[in-house]
C-alpha cells in the first residue's frame, strides 16, 4: 500500500509540550484571523438568524402595516401543503437522477481523461468546457435545443418511437423533467469527472499491475481494485454534486418557470420570497430548506459511512 | 540584490505622480458632485418597460433647462418589472423619480404607499384630452388617480383573410370562440393564444369570465377580504372556451408554452388562421413576412358566449411618480408632459402602443400607419375592454389563476370551484403559491 493512505498514529493523548514560541506564534496567528472570522460570522450566521426571526411573522413586504407575530404557523403551513412536498419529491428525483447518471458517465469520463496520451490537454479541456458555461446560458441553449419551433431535438431524434416532429418538450411534466436533467447533467458532468479523476489518479499503479499479473480481467480490476480505492473520492463527488442537484434553481426558472409541475424547493423559496415578497413564509421555507440540506449531507456521509465499515467487514 | 521597497519604480517623478492624483481626486469629486445632484440641473429616472425606443424619445422631449428625464430599461416581463420596482421602492430607494406601471400593479403600489397622488391640475389635463374612462379607472386607487395613463392597449382578434375566404364564416358580425375554434379546426388552422404558465393567460382567463358577464373579484375594496366569483356560470363558461380549445384540433402544439410572440409565429405560418393579440402585432410581419402583413384581418375580440358583448383584455401603461423621489415635484410635472396627446403620438407611432386618449389617436401618423377603421376598433376595444381587477392582491389572484388553470389541457368544468377554493386560502395565508 502506498505511503499516502496510511493512517497517522491512533494515539492523540499525548499532547506535545508547546514551546512559548510556539504560544506567541498561535496567539499572533488567532489575532490576525479573528477580524475575519468576525466577518464570516457577520455574513453568514445574521442573515440566517433574520431569516429565523421573520419566518415567525406574517409579513408581505408591500403590506408592512399588516405585520403580525404568527409563532410556528409559517412552518405548519409549509409543512401540510401538498405543494411542499411535491416540490420536494420533485428535487429529491432530480438530485437522484442526475447524480446517478453523472456519475457513471463522469467515471468513464475520469478514465478517458486519466488514460488518454494523444491530444491529453484538449481532451480534458473539451470534456471540462459545459462546466465553464454559465447555468442560465446553458439552460437557454437547451431550452432552445428542445423548443417546438426551432429546437433540433425534435428534428434529429424523431426516429425514435417517443419523439415526434411536434412534441412539446415543455408542454407536459415527464417531458419537462427530462429536459431539465439532460440540461443539469450535460452542465455538470464535467464536476463530476474532475472530482473522479483526482480519485482516479490516487489509485496505485502497483496493485493494478498485480491483478492484471494475477490474471484479473477488466472488469475485475474496476469492481475489486479501483472502485474501492475510491471510495472517499467518490463519496465527495456524490456529496458535492448531491447537495449542488438539491439546489437546482437556474434551469428550471429559464426553462418552465416551474410550470408543468417541475418546480424545485428552490424555486418555490424565490417564488415566496421574490415574486410573492412574503417574506415570512418565504423565510420559513429558506429555513426548511437548510435544514433538508444539512440532512443530506449527514444522510450521504453516513451512507457511505457504513458502506465503508462494511467493505472493511468483508474483507 | 537591493531588497524591493528601497528601489524607485520608474517611469514619472514622484511630485508629478502627486500632481497627477490629486488631479484625478478633484475630478472624481467633481464627477462625484454631479452624480448627486447638487450641481448642475437634476436628473429624473423614468424606469421604463423594454421598447422600440418610444418612451426614450418622449423622456428627451420632455427634458426641460430645468431637469432632464433620462430612462432606464426594466426586464421584459411584467411580472419581473413589478419585483424589481418593489422591492427598491420598499427600500424607499430615492433613486427611482418616474415609472412606467401596468395597471394591474398600480393598485398594489398605491397601497403601499409607493405612488405620489396625481395633483389636481394634472388630472383636469387627462380628463381634458379624453383620457378613456378604462385607462382612468386602472390608474385610480381608492378614489386617488395615483398614475398617469400613457398608452391603453388592447387586443383584437386577428385573422388571415385567405384562411377565412376557404370558410363561410362572416367576420363582418360578431364571432364566437366556439365559432373560431371550429372553424379553425375544420379548416386545418391553428389559433393563437397566450396560455403559457404566465400573466398573459391571467388576462385571457379574465377577457373569458368578462365576456361571459362576469368578473373574477368583487368587493375589492375591502382588501384580502374581497369576494371570489371565479367559482360561477361565468367562470364555467370561460373554462369551457379553453377546455375546447385545448381538446380541438385548433390547438397548437405548443399551447401550453404560448405566449404573444408564439402565437404571432403560429398566426404568421403555414396553419395560421386566427389570433388573439395585441394592437402592436399589426406592424409585425412587415419587414419579416410582407405576404402575411396583406393578409392580416382584424375585428372585435370573440364573445365567450353569443350574443353576450366581448371584454377585450386592457393593458397599457401608466407613468407613476415614486413618493420617495428627492425630484417628487419636478416628477410630477415631467410626468404630466409625457402624457400630453402628442407624446403619446409618437410613443404609438414608435412602438404601436396605443395612446391612453382620444387626443392622442389625432396624432396624424397613426392615420397614416393604422387604417382608420382599425384605430376605431381599437378605440372601441379599450372603451369594451375589461381590467383586470383593481386589487393590491392581483399578483395572488393572478398566480393562483396560473397555478390552477394551467396547462390548458387540465382545464374542466371542476377548475372554477378547485381556483377558488385555492385562492381564497391563498389570500388566507394558508396555502403556498
Amino acid at each position: 500500500m502506498s505511503t499516502t493512505l496510511q493512517r497517522p498514529p491512533a494515539d492523540v493523548s499525548a499532547k506535545p509540550a508547546v514551546s512559548d514560541r510556539s504560544k506567541a506564534e498561535n496567539k499572533l496567528g488567532l489575532t490576525l484571523v479573528a477580524p475575519a472570522v468576525v466577518m464570516m460570522l457577520l455574513v453568514t450566521a445574521w442573515p440566517m438568524g433574520q431569516a429565523l426571526y421573520l419566518s415567525l411573522f406574517r409579513y408581505r413586504l408591500t403590506a408592512p402595516d399588516d405585520r403580525e407575530f404568527i409563532g410556528i404557523d409559517n412552518y405548519v403551513t409549509v409543512l401540510t401543503d401538498s405543494l411542499f412536498w411535491r416540490d420536494t419529491w420533485n428535487t429529491v428525483l432530480i438530485m437522484v437522477v442526475t447524480v446517478a447518471v453523472e456519475l457513471v458517465i463522469g467515471f468513464a469520463f475520469a478514465m478517458v481523461m486519466h488514460r488518454i496520451i494523444f491530444a491529453r490537454g484538449l481532451m480534458r479541456t473539451s470534456i471540462l468546457i459545459p462546466y465553464g458555461i454559465i447555468t442560465v446560458v446553458s439552460a437557454f441553449a437547451w431550452q432552445f435545443a428542445f423548443s417546438l419551433n426551432n429546437g433540433f431535438v425534435n428534428a434529429w431524434f424523431s426516429w425514435l418511437p417517443w419523439i415526434a416532429e411536434d412534441t412539446n418538450w415543455f408542454g407536459d411534466h415527464w417531458h419537462a423533467m427530462f429536459a431539465i436533467m439532460v440540461s443539469e447533467i450535460w452542465k455538470t458532468t464535467p464536476f463530476m469527472a474532475l472530482l473522479l479523476l483526482a480519485g482516479l489518479s490516487q489509485v496505485s499503479e502497483d496493485m493494478l499491475e498485480a491483478a492484471q499479473v494475477d490474471g484479473a480481467t477488466w472488469w475485475q480490476r474496476l469492481w475489486k481494485v479501483i472502485l474501492p480505492n475510491m471510495r472517499a473520492a467518490i463519496m465527495v463527488a456524490v456529496l458535492f454534486r448531491a447537495l449542488d442537484a438539491y439546489r437546482i434553481f437556474d434551469n428550471i426558472y429559464i426553462m418552465t418557470r416551474g410550470a408543468q409541475d417541475t418546480e424545485s424547493i428552490s424555486f418555490l423559496t424565490y417564488r415566496q420570497v421574490i415574486e410573492q415578497m412574503q417574506l415570512g413564509l418565504g423565510s420559513a421555507l429558506s429555513v426548511l430548506l437548510f435544514l433538508s440540506v444539512l440532512l443530506l449531507a449527514w444522510l450521504i456521509v453516513k451512507l457511505f459511512r457504513v458502506d465503508l465499515a462494511s467493505a472493511r467487514g468483508e474483507g | 540584490m537591493a531588497p524591493r521597497s528601497s528601489t524607485r519604480p520608474r517611469g514619472r517623478p514622484r511630485s508629478r505622480r502627486i500632481a497627477g492624483s490629486v488631479a484625478s481626486l478633484a475630478l472624481a469629486s467633481s464627477l462625484l458632485a454631479a452624480c448627486s445632484g447638487d450641481s448642475g440641473k437634476p436628473e429624473l429616472v423614468w424606469y421604463i418597460n423594454p421598447d422600440a425606443g418610444g418612451q426614450a424619445a418622449v423622456a428627451e422631449k420632455c427634458s426641460t433647462d430645468e431637469y432632464t428625464v433620462t430612462t432606464q430599461v426594466l426586464p421584459q416581463d411584467a411580472s419581473q418589472q413589478r419585483i424589481q420596482l418593489s422591492r427598491r421602492l420598499a427600500a424607499e430607494d430615492p433613486s427611482i423619480d418616474l415609472m412606467s406601471l401596468d395597471p394591474p400593479f398600480t393598485a398594489e403600489f398605491a397601497d403601499a404607499g409607493f405612488l405620489a397622488d396625481v395633483p389636481q391640475d394634472a388630472r383636469a389635463q387627462l380628463e381634458e384630452q379624453g383620457t378613456f374612462q378604462g385607462a382612468m379607472d386602472a390608474a385610480t386607487w381608492e378614489d386617488k388617480l395615483v398614475v398617469f395613463p400613457f398608452w391603453s392597449n388592447t387586443q383584437v382578434l386577428w385573422y388571415r383573410k385567405s384562411f377565412v375566404d376557404k370558410t363561410d364564416l362572416d367576420m363582418s358580425q360578431p364571432v364566437t370562440w366556439d365559432q373560431i375554434i371550429q372553424t379553425a379546426a375544420d379548416n386545418g388552422g391553428k389559433l393563437g393564444v397566450q396560455a403559457n404558465k404566465y400573466e398573459g393567460y391571467s388576462v385571457w382567463i379574465n377577457a373569458l369570465v368578462s365576456g361571459a358577464g362576469g368578473q373574477l373579484v368583487e368587493n375589492a375594496d375591502k382588501g384580502v377580504d374581497l369576494d371570489l366569483t371565479i367559482d360561477s356560470a361565468q367562470g364555467e363558461d370561460a373554462a369551457k372556451v379553453i377546455e375546447d380549445l385545448a381538446s380541438s384540433e385548433a390547438a397548437p402544439a405548443d399551447l401550453s408554452v404560448s405566449n404573444e410572440g408564439t402565437a404571432g409565429s403560429t398566426f404568421g405560418g403555414d396553419a395560421g388562421s386566427f389570433m388573439v393579440n395585441w394592437t402592436y402585432i399589426f406592424h409585425n410581419y412587415d419587414e419579416t413576412d410582407p405576404d402575411v402583413a396583406d393578409d392580416i384581418g382584424y375585428t372585435r375580440y370573440p364573445q365567450t358566449v353569443e350574443g353576450e358583448e366581448s371584454r377585450p383584455p386592457y393593458g397599457g401603461i401608466g407613468i407613476g411618480v415614486s413618493a420617495f423621489s428627492d425630484n417628487k415635484d419636478l416628477a410630477l410635472e415631467a410626468a404630466a408632459c409625457l402624457v400630453e396627446p402628442e407624446n403619446q403620438g409618437i410613443n404609438a407611432e414608435m412602438t404601436g402602443n396605443m395612446p391612453a386618449s382620444t387626443a392622442g389617436y389625432d396624432y396624424p401618423a397613426l392615420a397614416e400607419l393604422y387604417p382608420d377603421d382599425l384605430r376605431q376598433l381599437f378605440q372601441e376595444s379599450v372603451d369594451a375592454a375589461a381590467p383586470r381587477s383593481v386589487t393590491p392582491y392581483w399578483s395572488d389572484i393572478s398566480s393562483s389563476l396560473q397555478s390552477t388553470w394551467h396547462p390548458p389541457a387540465s382545464v374542466n368544468q371542476d377548475t372554477p370551484p378547485e381556483s377558488q377554493d385555492f385562492t381564497q386560502q391563498v389570500l388566507e395565508g394558508g396555502r403556498l403559491l
